[in-house]
């Protein structure tokens, strides 16, 4: 009896462990909803004169939920660039799903910045299938040189976050050697976006951060 | 005769594919988006992220990392310094400097303002062993760089068994080619 209670308490720490997650399912008001960003990437693409943007959402699907994660038509994604360093965008490019679609628009300079974003539809810069659970990935391509794909992949990240959590509650005191990686076998909901560079500004370094935004 | 009906099937089997081709992949930048589409609306801030981890690891539990969400990064530093250096110097009480010489002050001014700088020339990493903030690659071991930064101290030689935590590379290899990610579990 006292080992079930002991096992249930281990486990229930395991469960809230896994709920509170590396920024996945962080904060109350986006866990468990489309709004949930779990990780941003931003790195060089195999054509070095392209930059690429990853915005991983809805983190810690398993395989049977994977099918089912869809994106949201009210949730918008914005991947903002500061290239003065005020940490203010200065260049945004946005992602919107519509019907099986996921249209990009951008890079442009938003007329207003901060907490409230319009889509600008002159700026559309292309638009890709959203790719199926299961199936081939899904490439568009723009003219200006832009790819884009939006689908479930494999969540890059790693992470022993269950002994973080443990160390953080005191119930640990070291990692383990070799850790487990609490999203071995787990999958995101990707919104990838490669982009030549010469559309990000003039700038030898960019500030980056992703948002979602939920229409009003 | 029979070339000739050949030929005009394979002209129409081609005529179908760039007609089919035209009508699926409708990428062009100076194409006009279709009238039906609604695009319209204001869009409001719900969940940000700059470099990783930053709210987990940094902003309590609950209402104050919605408001961490909802606070614009050019407006984060004045609010959250102050929040993320009691919350470093509570995870690591022997904290004074870290590898990169940085006082809990400008340790924790830099990540307050949660934003990922990327450089637009040359190799983008959080971190690989020469590269340092120059972005985030699928690859780089944000956590273990993160980990060694709060417990490492100066030398990056303190508290060894909080400083790494032995998960070294995703379970799944990446891709070479875009999309880059692994394909999904």
């Amino acid at each position: 009896m006292k080992k079930t209670r002991i096992v249930l308490g281990l486990s229930l720490v395991a469960i809230s462990a896994i709920l509170i997650a590396a920024d996945h399912k962080d904060a109350p008001a986006v866990t468990g909803n489309a709004n949930d960003i779990t990780d941003v990437y931003a790195f060089q693409g195999q054509d070095t004169n392209n930059m690429v943007f990853v915005v991983n959402t809805q983190g810690l699907l398993s395989p049977t939920a994977t099918g089912a994660a869809t994106f949201n038509e009210n949730v918008m994604t914005e991947i903002n660039i500061d290239n003065t360093g005020d940490n203010v965008e200065d260049l945004v490019i946005q992602a919107i799903k519509r019907g099986g679609k996921m249209y990009f628009f951008g890079p442009f300079a938003p007329s207003v910045t901060g907490v409230n974003s319009t889509i600008n539809t002159q700026a559309l810069a292309g638009n890709v299938d959203i790719s199926v659970y299961g199936g081939n990935a899904v490439v568009g391509t723009a003219t200006n040189g832009m790819k884009f794909f939006a689908g479930p992949r494999d969540d890059p990240f790693f992470f022993d976050l269950s002994r973080y959590n443990l160390i953080i509650a005191g119930s640990a005191t070291t990692f383990n050697n070799p850790g487990t990686d609490t999203f071995a076998g787990t999958n995101v909901l990707a919104t990838i976006i490669e982009v030549p560079k010469s559309l990000l500004g003039s700038s030898a370094t960019i500030n980056v951060w992703a948002e979602t935004k939920q229409k009003q | 005769m029979k070339t000739n009906k050949i030929k005009f099937l394979a002209v129409s089997v081609l005529t179908v594919i760039l007609f089919a081709s035209c009508s699926t992949s409708n990428n062009d930048p100076a194409v006009v988006l279709p009238a039906a589409i609604d695009f319209s609306g204001t869009f409001t801030l719900k969940d940000q992220m700059g470099r990783p981890a930053i709210n987990t690891v940094f902003v309590a539990s609950g209402a104050p990392k919605d408001a961490f969400n909802n606070t614009i990064p050019s407006q984060m530093g004045a609010t959250y310094q102050p929040v993320f250096q009691a919350k470093l110097l509570n995870l690591n009480s022997a904290y004074t400097t870290n590898a990169l010489g940085q006082t809990a002050t400008q340790f924790t001014t830099l990540l307050a303002t949660d934003v990922l700088g990327v450089k637009k020339t040359g190799i983008t990493s959080f971190y690989d062993g020469t590269n340092l903030l120059t972005g985030r690659a699928l690859g780089d071991d944000v956590i273990d760089t993160e980990l060694l930064l709060i417990f490492g101290g100066s030398a990056g030689t303190s508290n060894p068994a909080l400083t790494k935590d032995n998960v070294n590379a995703n379970d799944n290899p990446f891709l070479t080619a875009f999309p880059y990610l692994a394909t999904a579990w």
